[in-house]
């Protein structure tokens, strides 16, 4: 499998909210040794590389403009599978969709899923991804067992038990340490490939609170979906969703022989991309009032399947169209219980914006893992779709970046195309020590992407040289002439 | 949605230019690189973006119609800043077409500014940000260019050069990373156009640089300025000769 040099393509790329595009040359690698032979490549080439999987990550986290990128899905294969203790082996570009396929029907569900399932390991990895159960159960990598990584010295193998250093600054490292190449994760045992699912409607973001706070513990997963354009005493009114694997005797006596069964279809493809601005304040408006109309008042343990529960729009395929040709941001963010304040002043300058967010989607956090940029912290996240297109989204984005900044909160690498990069260090305080990390595995700075230039993750910016002038503390108001 | 952060810029002193770069320093732009012909102009650009929040501002001459120098510049420019994410090609004159009318070196100038010069920046822009995969060019073109008019058709000629030479290259950088609007202001009021009437929907260069900024936000190919003139020269290049010779301004 080894031994012909990989050729790459040059090919133009964008994450999954098709808004910042970049060329890189794409290299699809089959093998481990595949990954060892680009690695080794462009250590002599002087070149940058990332990995990139299934490319979900909404901004431009796996692309590196100029430079190689490491097309992983070529890496599927399931290695090594313990049927009686859950523990899988597989290469990073498995999905955890394949994931799930493969083992669902023995019982076994991911540890962690997000809203897709087309994501794969290595990314879930990188991004140190949570679901809608990370209030009991913490994010994806504290199921990780063991990793294999690739870098620019060659292969290690990484536990958080044999080298916790490395492991956690890979653990929501955004790739930046190497490349994932295989992983052992811990599978979670279900009885069913169903879910029992209790939805209630919430009228207010403090009723929504209080309800989480209060029953969010009762549940492994829990989710609200927030109506973002609704106003007044409305502001925050919320659909919630909270289940938990069916088990056995849940099910309706004919349904348990099948219980396992797990072969979920897209049902839908979006063929072309309609011109941008379809979803707009007006549509969007609309279809929150059916949403949260059609939601029951208070329905308990009705049954779902993991699809419909979990990855409702992996039924359709490439829905990230529906944007149109300018994209969609995705903005995430985490702040700490008691910042509520922040939460209400977000969605408050949201709605006043009138910025249409179609799903809005609110989660409590538990204990953050050890990882030092890991993304989950304790605390509220929220997560908004938004269009681009209103002029004032780019500086509304950045009157909550300092918002969530303040209450010391985060927003989420994996989805972020757009923020300052002076705010990176006071959301990230443990920066410094995940660069020193990095920096021993990769002391060159082979691993870049776009995300890490724009942001200066690595931190090698160039050193500033002394100003010729004094700067002037206070900014002139914006739009004066001289 | 990602605001530049370091950002070249030709014709470093044009009014436009500066109110965009004010506008996008109170974002996030960091590293500047002016490049122009007046040496005094640029340090006072350079100053005021300083004072707004610049990490960096360098200053370069080149005059755009020194062809041989254009691509030597250029290359300098964006080495010194790494990587580009954007370049304003902002270099122009108006000219003085009621003297300039029967002197043809001074017609050259004008096209020379205008077009060749700008044209050749493109060029030596396109061949850097290809080869670095991402950064957006922004031309400055005018609506003087979408239909010439007899009171100013040397300007307005080289502008309809330059805006179509833009559109050329813009379809060139297609699947490149790197991408290029054009900008086509109406009349604006700056010291290009000072002691002039205002023409209708006269407008400022704050206000072009508001929309300059918004058409980056949405990737848009071309940002009209005010927004209005898209429409009202899709109509202005239908109008007869006999009537459009007859328009007011």
């Amino acid at each position: 499998m080894t031994g012909a040099p990989l050729s790459t393509s040059r090919r133009e790329l964008t994450g999954w909210g098709r808004t910042a595009s970049s060329a890189c040359d794409v290299a699809r690698v089959r093998c481990a040794e595949d990954v060892d032979q680009v690695l080794a490549s462009a250590a002599a080439g002087g070149r940058s590389v990332v990995a990139r999987g299934l490319a979900r990550s909404y901004g431009d986290a796996a692309q590196c403009a100029g430079g190689i990128v490491v097309d992983t899905t070529g890496l599927d294969v399931v290695l090594d599978a313990d049927l009686d203790t859950g523990l899988v082996r597989v290469e990073a570009g498995t999905s955890l969709d394949a994931l799930m396929r493969s083992f669902v029907p023995h019982g076994w569900f991911v540890p962690v899923s997000p809203g897709t399932r087309y994501v794969t390991v290595g990314g879930a990895i990188a991004a140190d991804i949570h679901g809608k159960n990370h209030h009991r159960d913490g994010s994806f990598c504290s199921y990780v067992t063991r990793l294999s990584l690739a870098t620019p010295s060659g292969r290690v193998e990484v536990s958080p038990g044999g080298d916790p250093e490395l492991f956690w600054a890979t653990a929501g490292g955004m790739g930046l340490t190497g490349i994932v190449v295989e992983a052992t994760i811990q599978m979670r045992p279900v009885e069913s490939a169903t879910m029992l699912v209790d939805t209630e409607r919430a009228h207010s973001l403090d009723d929504c609170l209080a309800r989480m706070e209060e029953r969010d513990a009762t549940y492994r997963y829990s989710v609200a979906w927030i109506d973002c354009l609704a106003r007044g005493a409305k502001l925050g009114r919320a659909v919630l969703t909270r289940a938990e694997h069916a088990r056995l005797d849940d099910l309706p006596p004919d349904r348990r022989r099948q219980a396992l069964h797990f072969d979920p279809r897209v049902r839908a493809q979006v063929p072309v991309t309609p011109p941008s601005g379809l979803l707009n304040p007006m549509t969007v408006a609309a279809f929150n009032e059916l949403w949260f109309r059609k939601a029951p008042r208070m329905r308990v343990a009705q049954l779902q399947t993991i699809a419909t529960y979990f990855h409702p729009l992996d039924t359709v395929g490439a829905w990230n169209r529906l944007y149109g040709p300018r994209g969609f941001v995705q903005y995430q963010f985490v702040v700490p219980f008691g910042a509520e304040d922040a939460l209400r002043a977000v969605l408050t300058r949201l709605s006043e914006g009138r910025v249409a967010s179609f799903l809005a989607v609110l989660k409590r956090f538990g204990v953050q893992d050890p990882g030092p940029i890991s993304f989950p912290t304790e605390g509220w996240t929220l997560a908004l779709d938004l269009p681009v297109g209103p002029a004032v989204l780019g500086p509304l984005l950045d009157a909550l970046d300092e918002t969530v900044a303040a209450a010391g909160g985060r927003v989420y690498l994996a989805k972020d195309c757009r923020l300052r990069p002076d705010l990176l260090e006071t959301m990230y305080p443990r920066l410094a020590q995940w660069r020193a990390v990095r920096d021993k595995v990769d002391p060159a700075g082979m691993f870049v992407s776009d995300l890490s230039r724009r942001l200066g993750l690595l931190g090698t910016r160039r050193p500033r040289r002394p100003s010729r002038t004094r700067r002037s503390p206070a900014r002139p108001k914006q739009g004066a002439t001289p | 949605m990602g605001m530049p952060q370091t950002a070249l810029v030709v014709g470093g002193t044009s009014d436009i230019a500066r109110a965009v770069l004010r506008a996008l320093v109170a974002r996030r732009l960091r590293r500047i690189v002016l490049v122009g012909r007046d040496e005094i102009g640029l340090a006072a650009s350079a100053k005021e973006l300083q004072a707004l929040g610049a990490d960096e501002v360098v200053t370069l001459t080149l005059d755009v119609t020194d062809l041989a120098l254009v691509p030597v510049v250029v290359r300098d420019a964006c080495t010194r800043l790494g990587q580009v994410d954007l370049a304003l090609v902002a270099a122009g004159m108006l000219g003085d077409q009621a003297g300039d009318e029967a002197d043809p070196e001074a017609v050259a100038r004008v096209l020379c500014t205008n077009l060749t010069g700008p044209a050749a920046v493109i060029t030596a822009l396109a061949t850097v940000l290809r080869v670095q995969g991402h950064g957006r060019i922004v031309v400055l073109s005018s609506v003087a260019g979408m239909r010439v008019r007899r009171a100013n058709y040397i300007y307005g000629a080289s502008k309809a050069g330059i805006d179509a030479f833009a559109q050329g290259a813009a379809e060139s950088l297609r699947g490149t990373g790197a991408s290029l609007m054009i900008v086509r202001p109406g009349w604006v009021a700056t010291r290009m156009t000072q002691g002039r009437d205002p023409a209708p929907f006269a407008t400022t260069p704050d206000a072009v640089a508001a929309d300059v900024v918004t058409g980056m936000e949405r990737s848009a190919p071309v940002v009209w300025s005010p927004g209005v003139l898209r429409f009202v020269f899709a109509v202005m290049r239908l109008l007869p000769a006999a009537l459009w010779r007859r328009l007011p301004g």
